[in-house]
């Protein structure tokens, strides 16, 4: 539990800036989800049988959580290594670079997991989402956060300055947000497309919340747990590999 | 036993070999220095210490700890003042050194009882909830070595304490420094200061191209190395001063401008200084044992 010790470190911060925190990272997601959920939603009566809000709410709660966790693994994570050398400082205690990364994995799952969670409490308020089931997105958006942290934290121990990350995001996040039937229906795609999709953990994601926002368990709900934890586990590996590559120099 | 005790450390980057074969050995309660030119593998060999780092061969024992297998251990009874502060921003002094003291898992009640004394010992008192980047650079310093000590180190790494620092920040800082070792800490600082070294450290290695080049106290280096006594001579006609000096003095370099003249008595050369040359007479000092075993090339 030494890693414990770095997730508080950063918990402590966010409290301390909790309103800027905090209306950077659930406004914009809601904005867009109210905007165009209930502005495409005027246009289409209904997509796969829920409202087009509701159907898009689903996308929203994880594409949201996959950006949160992102930019704290990636853009906070990497102030904290590179710029501020607040690692280098941790690392002079009896933690290792092992723990750090842990603690940071965490954190950002868990920073993470509060805007997942938050959209789905509006989303429950605003009852697009009734059934006690939506009670097990909880911890999927936990999963989807613990997912995208490992990788952004491989592509900031990797990293050699901000620019780096705009490959990731550019080249990765924006076509996955895409492909992973956040906006409207994957299998809409040509197949090649949805091959891809499959391969990608937001799109396991978003299968398993938008059937448990529309009040039923999902279809392989094991299959799409397995990829993401798959995800999860090769993300921390790889960033505690890289780690300690970069810090052994 | 010794606090630290290193033998046959190597550690090479590529092709390039930082540290080659240090040996190293620190009592317990002795103030060492660890001196060298830019480049002399000061800061590996301390980060070796530490365990940061893994050695390509030798054997370090850090407070009778086998590193790095048991680094971990050892530096929970070890603090460190990095070359460049890291302290943590997004915190006030005080949460810094509350922050700080959890990684060690001190619990915050018992840094609690600490913080007056550790803000006392770092002049801070009163500037609790100050933010970091309000404070001077001599006042981050210290708050750095007060963090290093929240876990009460046996032994404190530090790697050029003073630079950067204007000198009553400097004497302030040595002050301390005087004062840990008179509670008995253990203190390893690297430092191109020689004043800081001659007036702090016990016993001082010199350090050159990853190679430990001379040990000792400060005054053994000098009687060791230099000739007692010091002349420098610059101005015009210096070069046909130099001429007469190599009769006068027993050894005689010229460097750049300056003429520097050293023996057991400069009398007879300092008679001989006339007209528009300037001068300087002085006691031999560990700078001099520094530049004459190094060298006066410039390292970049």
């Amino acid at each position: 539990m030494r890693w414990f010790s770095v997730w508080r470190r950063n918990f402590l911060v966010w409290r301390k800036l909790i309103a800027a925190a905090v209306l950077s990272n659930l406004a914009d997601p809601l904005i867009m989800l109210f905007g165009l959920g209930y502005g495409l939603g005027a246009l289409l009566p209904s997509v796969e049988g829920m409202s087009y809000i509701a159907f898009f709410a689903a996308g929203q709660l994880c594409t949201a959580t996959m950006f949160t966790a992102s930019f704290e693994s990636m853009f906070s994570g990497f102030a904290r290594m590179q710029g501020q050398k607040t690692w280098d400082a941790i690392l002079y205690a009896p933690l290792t670079i092992d723990d750090i990364v842990a603690g940071e994995i965490v954190w950002a799952a868990s920073k993470a997991w509060l805007t997942g969670s938050t959209i789905l409490g509006v989303a429950a308020v605003f009852g697009l989402a009734t059934s006690p089931w939506v009670l097990l997105a909880l911890p999927a958006a936990f999963l989807v956060g613990l997912a995208f942290s490992g990788l952004g934290l491989v592509m900031c121990v990797l990293a050699r300055g901000w620019d780096f990350f705009s490959y990731y995001m550019t080249l990765v996040m924006t076509p996955m947000m895409m492909i992973s039937g956040v906006f409207f229906p994957a299998d809409q795609l040509p197949a090649p497309l949805v091959a891809i999709a499959k391969a990608l953990p937001l799109y396991h994601g978003v299968q398993i919340v938008r059937p448990l926002i529309a009040g039923a368990p999902p279809a392989d709900l094991w299959l799409h747990v397995a990829v993401l934890l798959a995800y999860a586990a090769a993300g921390y590996a790889a960033a505690i590999h890289f780690a300690r590559r970069r810090f052994a120099s | 036993m010794s606090a630290l005790a290193v033998r046959g450390l190597r550690k090479s980057y590529g092709t390039a070999e930082v540290v080659g074969g240090v040996d190293l050995e620190v009592a317990p309660g002795e103030c060492f220095g660890l001196l060298g030119p830019n480049g002399a593998g000061k800061t590996t060999t301390l980060k070796l210490c530490l365990g940061l780092i893994e050695p390509d061969a030798g054997a370090i024992e850090l407070l009778g700890e086998p590193v790095p297998r048991r680094a971990r251990e050892a530096r929970r009874r070890v603090g460190v003042v990095p070359q460049f502060d890291n302290l943590d921003p997004d915190f006030s002094v005080e949460e810094n050194l509350i922050v700080y003291g959890r990684y060690f898992g001190i619990a915050p009640q018992d840094i609690a009882g600490r913080i007056p004394q550790l803000l006392d010992f770092a002049g801070l008192v009163g500037r609790e909830d100050a933010k970091i980047m309000t404070l001077s650079g001599g006042m981050k310093r210290r708050l750095t070595l007060a963090r290093a000590l929240v876990n009460d180190p046996q032994l404190v790494f530090m790697d050029e304490p003073t630079t950067g620092l204007d000198p009553q920040a400097r004497h302030l800082i040595w002050e301390r420094l005087r004062r840990l070792t008179q509670e008995g800490k253990t203190l390893v600082l690297t430092t191109h200061f020689m004043e800081e070294a001659e007036r702090l450290c016990h016993r001082l290695a010199i350090m050159d191209r990853g190679r430990v080049i001379a040990e000792g106290s400060p005054r053994a280096l000098i009687a060791e190395h230099i000739e007692p006594q010091v002349l420098e001579v610059h101005g015009p006609g210096y070069e046909s001063w130099m001429e007469r000096a190599h009769t006068l003095a027993p050894r005689v370099e010229r460097v750049g401008d300056t003429v520097y003249c050293y023996g057991e008595d400069i009398e007879p050369a300092l008679k001989t200084v006339s007209g528009e040359l300037s001068y300087l007479h002085r006691a031999a000092s560990l700078e001099d044992v520094f530049l004459k075993l190094t060298g006066r090339d410039l390292r970049d």
